[in-house]
């Protein structure tokens, strides 16, 4: 079973030791009735498969595409939904909340 | 984050070690605290605080916007007893995640027949209870219904703090079971951490309903402010 947040690191941990490349997704900030709490993570690799969640599979396609960019870049973002911007209300935050994410590449150094 | 933290991560877990990372979510930049170097951090304050709501947030110190994320160690649950209520608790607290264990010295009731995926320990709690390194995140029930198996088995999770330390067994078993506790140097206190009769009250009459009903009342001692458990479960 990889859906406990120490499976997900876990897993993060090993694709990055097999030559992947990996972020790390982290639910920083919510506000309203948000999906998932601070805390909540999504694991990415550089094929796109992920582990986790950070809002019960509302953004998560959103994420793991800016996910893919910060992979090449190696530059943290701060990626924010909420049912006031209309590209989230597009990905599907429908709950109403806001959520801001942290998206961070795991790195050798 | 730098593999060499999340490794880091992963290895306090795995000990079950509570460890928070600090980011400062301008630049990205890190580092993590373990649980043993929290009061020597200039941040303890904050720190200690999160850590005691097992709550990751923001903050705001020194002008910087930094997310302390934390890493508590996952909720396990041993139960003493492998009777039927036991067979519906131990998948249903399965499901909630929760490690569990089973121990229960009567070999015809600590059967894998009868706990099919769950760790099953068919020892006295004297023996069973000390190499399992029983915690804070741990939740505690006894529900063998016999003295000789619970009461050791209760006198174990007053000494190791558990979370939630539950029994089975009416209000008139439990007020015997409080003197047979003190009169073995439990103190009142101690007593008043046993939630018994147990689970909270749904009018549960099934194993799966009881088991229902002490899942809920675990996830309240978890997750609800302290002071609105005793009330929610009244």
């Amino acid at each position: 079973m990889l859906n406990r947040d120490e499976d997900i690191l876990q897993a993060a941990e090993a694709w990055q030791k097999a030559g992947h490349g990996v972020a790390l997704a982290t639910v920083v900030e919510t506000w309203g009735s948000a999906p998932r709490p601070a805390g909540s993570s999504l694991v990415i690799n550089d094929d796109g498969t992920f582990l986790g969640s950070v809002s019960g599979g509302c953004v998560e396609g959103a994420v793991v595409t800016e996910a893919l960019d910060v992979i090449a870049s190696g530059q943290p973002k701060m990626l924010e939904f909420g049912v006031a911007d209309e590209t989230a209300w597009n990905v599907g935050l429908s709950c109403g909340g806001t959520i801001r994410v942290f998206v961070e590449k795991v790195a050798q150094s | 984050m730098k593999l060499q933290t999340l490794s880091e991560v992963n290895i306090e877990r795995a000990a079950r070690r509570p460890v928070i990372v600090i980011t400062d979510t301008a630049n990205g930049d890190q580092r993590l605290v373990k649980a043993k170097d929290i009061a020597t951090d200039p941040l303890r304050v904050e720190l200690s605080k999160q850590l005691r709501m097992g709550k990751s947030g923001m903050i705001e110190a020194a002008g910087k916007k930094l997310f302390l994320n934390v890493y508590a160690p996952t909720a396990r649950l041993v139960i003493v007893g492998a009777v039927h209520i036991s067979q519906a608790l131990a998948p249903l607290a399965r499901s909630l995640d929760y490690d569990v264990t089973v121990v229960d010295p009567r070999t015809a009731f600590a059967s894998p027949e009868r706990f099919p995926d769950v760790p099953l320990i068919a020892e006295w709690p004297d023996v069973a209870l000390p190499p399992l390194n029983v915690d804070h995140y741990t939740a505690f029930v006894a529900v063998t219904h016999d003295p000789k198996i619970d009461d050791p088995a209760l006198l174990h999770a007053f000494a190791r703090d558990c979370f939630y330390i539950g029994a089975l067994g009416s209000r008139k078993t439990h007020a015997k079971r409080a003197e047979r506790l003190k009169a073995q140097g439990a103190s009142d206190a101690d007593i008043a951490r046993i939630h018994a009769p147990i689970g909270l009250n749904i009018g549960a009459v099934s194993p799966s309903e009881i088991a229902v009903s002490i899942m809920a009342e675990i996830t309240a001692e978890l997750r609800l402010p302290k002071e609105n458990v005793k009330e929610q479960a009244a």
